[in-house]
């Protein structure tokens, strides 16, 4: 589904992501693990269109993407959920998912966004409650389900999410990575980039671990979890049989 | 998985076992900036080309532990070459290892056929050989029920066979001919045991030799390839067609070369197999020489995999026998014994060196028979072995006929040629 290859990025003479190749199968959680300023921010960055590549390719659904401007990548189902939630505050709870479905409207009309939004509260029934709330003055867990719903308005194949677990207490993470296991149930697939990574890694398919802006070790979540490297770097405490 | 798809995969884990490599090998990375090699312009697998190659020696020069990526505490497994050419040489597992290698010869074994309703009698030696731990545990995850019965014994090993209803056999295609003779010996008919697959490797074999172990024990004869140096068995192995072993591609990467250019040889020529690992955690191995002879069959493989096969090792590079400035492989003999009626499947080749000479004798057991009759029937047996073995090979060959056993016989690796040149 999405399929990356040798991505060099950066910020003028800064070389952020280096040498990056990464790949996400239909239907697949996947996550992407690394300290603060490993480039997670910037790849996801670069897949949506809003960092250009210096060099390597992007190719979503086997179209290249790198020339596509942001509005065109969404509209072929590719959508972020960006870290910190960025909901619009000064909008109601369902002013934000009816946003979130533009693209679905002008391919749909009308009927389709209202079912898709009747969908999401049954997803998120917090959100149903709090319809005509205020998006500004919603906890952290609940505007972190708005950010959610609001990219799953427009019917993504694929949902990246950057750091949902930040700032949030434990329980709210478990409630957030509930929901994302029953994204995966409906057919979604997950790209989760995490600074959590027992978190993340418990409930993924396959991993990568980012450094430096490099990708230091792939594979299956289970392989990441166990491996002595990852355990030291991210996970805290050696595992003691 | 598409060859696209597939390739992307190789790609990803290639990059990332360079950078294992680079940072924690001191070897390669000493190597890697030698050669000028960066790994982070790593771009695609045909830069695999650029990268060194790496030799039995320089595993001996690191000996023990010197190319482990690990740290010894993440090491829960060492094993050892089996050393059939020379010194031994030393190897590391990770827990993941340990689970992938369990998964590929688990592969392996469905490829074969065998499932887990099998009762699989591992008759290769347990230790440091990689062969009795690998094919044990990929028969476990299988969930077969393992006989750990170990090489040697060889009439407890019938015995067993029977008494446990032994459905798989695992050991070196010459033990396996050990047994089916013991078999005759003791009178028991191969086809009252339960016996109907075999898993054969860790040395070379001939087509001839698989037709002789389907006929002498009644199963059907698989081959299986694998090298401690890049994990042991499960790098390869036969599907039900018997024709060439699928490479598990998604974590070693196979090269044919030239073994003199070191150049890729034509898709499809036979050259030197050299291998790349792409998931090894404790022990990566990059574009490491195994010395192994054989080719890469392009065409698709009728039972519907995809990986690609390479036929079955036909010959080592190193024990490839240089005679008279022919090369000559112990292999082709083996062809050669196999389709003359009355010869045993025993045999050794010797080489001598007089006056500047090469003198080649073949010592061929042939059956009890044919001792017992008229010299002038032995004579025309020599001239006919002779005869074929100089088509054969394009070179003159002495041929000397013994008895039956007289030939030293190996629960292991069969030690087929003795070669007494100074050279």
């Amino acid at each position: 589904m999405l399929k990356i290859r040798n991505l060099d990025a950066g910020y003028g003479n800064l070389r952020v992501l280096k040498n990056i190749s990464l790949h996400v199968d239909g239907g697949e959680i996947v996550t992407m693990i690394g300290a603060n300023g490993a480039g997670k921010t910037t790849l996801l960055s670069t897949v949506i269109g809003l960092v250009q590549p210096t060099s390597g390719s992007i190719a979503f659904m086997d179209q290249d993407c790198a020339p596509l401007a942001s509005r065109h990548i969404v509209a072929s189902g590719c959508v972020l959920v960006p870290e910190g939630r960025q909901v619009f505050a000064p909008m109601s709870v369902e002013e934000n998912l009816i946003l979130g479905g533009y693209v679905l409207q002008k391919k749909e009309g009308k009927a389709a966004v209202y079912r898709e939004l009747k969908h999401q509260y049954d997803l998120f029934p917090v959100l149903r409650e709090r319809r005509n709330q205020l998006a500004g003055t919603l906890s952290g867990g609940e505007q972190q389900m708005l950010a959610m719903g609001r990219a799953l308005m427009s019917r993504p194949r694929l949902v990246m999410m950057d750091e949902p677990s930040t700032g949030l207490a434990p329980l709210v993470v478990r409630d957030i990575f509930k929901v994302i296991v029953q994204l995966r149930k409906e057919g979604n697939t997950v790209l989760l980039v995490e600074q959590n990574a027992k978190a993340a890694l418990s409930i993924a398919d396959r991993g990568y671990v980012l450094e430096t802006g490099k990708i230091i070790v792939q594979g299956p979540a289970e392989d990441l979890l166990a491996n002595q490297d990852v355990q030291r770097a991210y996970l805290g405490r050696e595992k003691i049989d | 998985m598409s060859r696209e798809d597939l390739e992307q995969l190789q790609l990803e884990r290639l990059q990332s076992t360079l950078y294992r490599v680079g940072t924690h090998v001191p070897f390669y990375r000493k190597k890697f900036a030698e050669l000028k090699i960066d790994y982070d312009d790593f771009k695609s697998l045909a830069d695999l080309r650029r990268l060194p190659f790496t030799v039995k020696q320089d595993l001996r020069d690191n000996y023990p532990y010197g190319l482990f990526a690990v740290p010894q505490r993440d090491v829960v497994r060492i094993h050892s070459s089996s050393g059939t050419t020379g010194l031994a040489t030393v190897v590391g597992y990770t827990r993941n290892d340990l689970k992938n290698w369990s998964d590929l010869v688990a592969r392996v074994l469905t490829g074969a056929g065998v499932t887990k309703d099998d009762v699989i009698q591992i008759a290769f030696g347990y230790g440091l050989f990689t062969g009795g731990f690998g094919l044990h545990y990929g028969a476990e995850r299988l969930g077969a029920s393992v006989i750990p019965i170990s090489a040697g014994n060889t009439k407890r090993q019938i015995q067993i066979m029977q008494d446990f209803k032994t459905t798989a056999l695992v050991c070196t295609p010459s033990y396996a001919l050990i047994i089916a003779d013991t078999m005759m010996e003791m009178g028991i008919n191969p086809s009252s045991l339960s016996l109907r697959v075999g898993l054969f490797g860790a040395e070379p074999w001939s087509e001839a030799m698989r037709h002789e172990i389907n006929a002498k024990l009644g199963i059907r004869a698989t081959d299986n390839y694998g090298l401690s140096e890049v994990m042991g068995p499960g790098v390869a192995g036969e599907c039900e067609e018997c024709n060439g072993l699928h490479i598990s591609e998604d974590h070693f990467l196979l090269e044919v070369l030239d073994p003199d250019t070191l150049e890729p040889v034509e898709p499809g020529e036979v050259g030197e197999l050299v291998v790349t690992t792409l998931t090894k955690e404790a022990f990566p191995m990059i574009r490491y020489r195994t010395r192994d002879l054989t080719r890469l069959i392009p065409e698709p493989c009728a039972c519907g995999r995809t990986f690609t096969r390479m036929q079955r090792i036909m010959g080592r590079t190193d024990d490839m026998l240089i005679i008279k400035g022919v090369n000559v492989f112990p292999i082709q003999i083996e062809k050669v014994l196999f389709e003359i009626e009355g010869t045993a499947p025993h045999y050794q080749i010797i080489i001598e060196r007089e006056n500047h000479n090469d003198k080649i004798t073949v010592l061929v057991e042939v059956n009890e028979s044919l001792f017992f009759d008229q010299m002038k029937k032995q004579r025309q047996m020599v001239d006919h072995i002779k005869a074929r073995l100089a088509s054969e090979l394009g070179i003159g060959v002495n041929v000397k006929l013994v008895e039956e056993k007289t030939l030293e016989r190996s629960e292991g690796k069969s030690k087929r040629v003795i070669d007494k040149r100074k050279l």
